[in-house]
């Protein structure tokens, strides 16, 4: 299943799809990392609105692709949790701890914008 | 049909069901026969028991018109059940009775009590009535009997089911009343707990924290706790759970009001308190959240 990457500037938009299977993040956890490297981007923003549940190898994998990103010098934010998912999550102490996260696109966007302007 | 005209299969050892037919006949004879003579004696045997009642300081929290019109219906009823069997119906009727009376404050052992004493009335008019014949007294009581407990029963469960129902009702009413999320600012929800928490209502919590987190689009809230007199270890762990569930929806949050005793249990059971922000009051959480938000209060006059 294709994932579609936008680029905004200098950040990546990856918006995850409702049933993405094990291989699928297996490839996306590379492939994020290699749209990174060849447009330099700052950050990427995940877009997990559309994922109505994220099992404990959707999570793990989640944490690691931000980790890899981090090693390449940007940021990562998963935005779109949805409040059952959430829920679920934290019963199986899956934290993404480590990890930010925002509401949605817009507060995943206004975040990554206040970050880097305060850098400057 | 008489005895003689009953041709029955042999059902083996245990039972005759030629004499148990003709006893159930027998019986129900004679249930018809008790049943006249408590609707001839209707007006007495009322006013007898209403005596009674008042005499044990039963009821007390009705007038004697309450009481007296209760006891009306209450004694046709029981006398209805006692000769067409319909406990249902009898059920029904002591749940709508219990319906009106339990917001009065009639207690269950009053209810239990009167129904009592209403069985005593009628089986003493009965010992009166069949004084003379002995054996035919032994009869009418093993008919009576049997069905009178039944009612006392019936309407002492209706009664408690009743209660029961209450009970739930008021439960949810509180339920409902007691988790309000509440937005104070833009961005800025307040959540504050009162009572005792259960794993339920922790749970009820968290999801309505959750669904306002994302209604209102908030990036901070403040929890505060203190109504809240104690907490055990599944709840401490509810709280974090909440917490770190607002952050997968992009919320902070602060917890304020923590009492000197749960601030003990929650340090004793070694709840990992690096997730959590906690502020001493809710004035100060609210002060935090305010700068988290960009927000700066000024006082401009004096209060009018």
């Amino acid at each position: 299943m294709e994932v579609p990457i936008l680029k905004q500037g200098a950040f990546l938009i990856a918006t995850f799809q409702a049933a993405l299977s094990d291989a699928d993040l297996n490839q996306l956890r590379l492939g994020l990392v290699q749209q990174v490297v060849k447009y330099r981007s700052q950050a990427v923003i995940v877009d997990v609105t559309a994922m109505d549940v994220m099992d404990s190898f959707a999570s793990r994998t989640l944490r690691e692709i931000a980790h890899m990103i981090r090693l390449r010098g940007a940021e990562t934010v998963i935005v779109g949790i949805q409040p059952e998912v959430a829920f679920a999550m934290v019963q199986l102490g899956l934290t993404l701890e480590g990890v930010a996260t925002a509401l949605d696109l817009e507060e995943g966007l206004a975040y990554l914008l206040q970050k880097f302007k305060n850098i400057d | 049909m008489s005895k003689r005209e009953i041709t029955l299969k042999d059902s083996g050892p245990r039972s005759n069901p030629t004499v148990d037919l003709a006893r159930s006949e027998e019986s129900t004879e004679l249930l018809r026969e008790l049943v006249a003579h408590l609707r001839q004696n209707r007006t007495q045997l009322r006013e007898e028991w209403v005596l009674r009642i008042s005499e044990t300081r039963l009821l007390t929290a009705m007038t004697k018109e309450e009481i007296f019109a209760e006891a009306t219906s209450v004694y046709d009823s029981y006398v209805e059940a006692l000769e067409t069997e319909a406990f249902e119906a009898l059920q029904a009727y002591a749940r709508n009775l219990s319906e009106r009376i339990i917001p009065r404050g009639v207690e269950t052992h009053e209810v239990v009590g009167i129904v009592l004493l209403l069985r005593d009335v009628l089986a003493r008019s009965l010992f009166a009535k069949y004084q003379t014949d002995f054996k035919k007294l032994n009869r009418i009581l093993d008919a009576y009997e049997p069905a009178a407990n039944r009612i006392a029963n019936t309407v002492a469960v209706g009664f408690v089911q009743e209660r029961e129902r209450v009970i739930r009702q008021q439960q949810e009413a509180i339920r409902e009343l007691s988790t309000p999320v509440l937005q104070v600012r833009e961005r800025l929800l307040i959540l504050p707990i009162i009572g005792v928490i259960d794993p339920q209502r922790a749970r009820q919590l968290t999801e309505q924290l959750l669904r306002g987190i994302r209604t209102n689009r908030a990036k901070v809230v403040v929890i505060d706790i203190t109504g809240v007199a104690a907490m055990d270890l599944t709840v401490a762990n509810n709280l974090v759970q909440t917490v770190e569930a607002s952050r997968l929806l992009g919320a902070t949050v602060i917890v304020t009001g923590l009492s000197p005793e749960i601030a003990q249990t929650l340090v004793t059971i070694g709840v990992d308190l690096g997730k959590m922000n906690t502020v001493g009051d809710l004035q100060g959480g609210i002060e935090q959240a305010e700068r988290l938000l960009g927000y700066k209060v000024e006082k401009l006059a004096e209060p009018r």
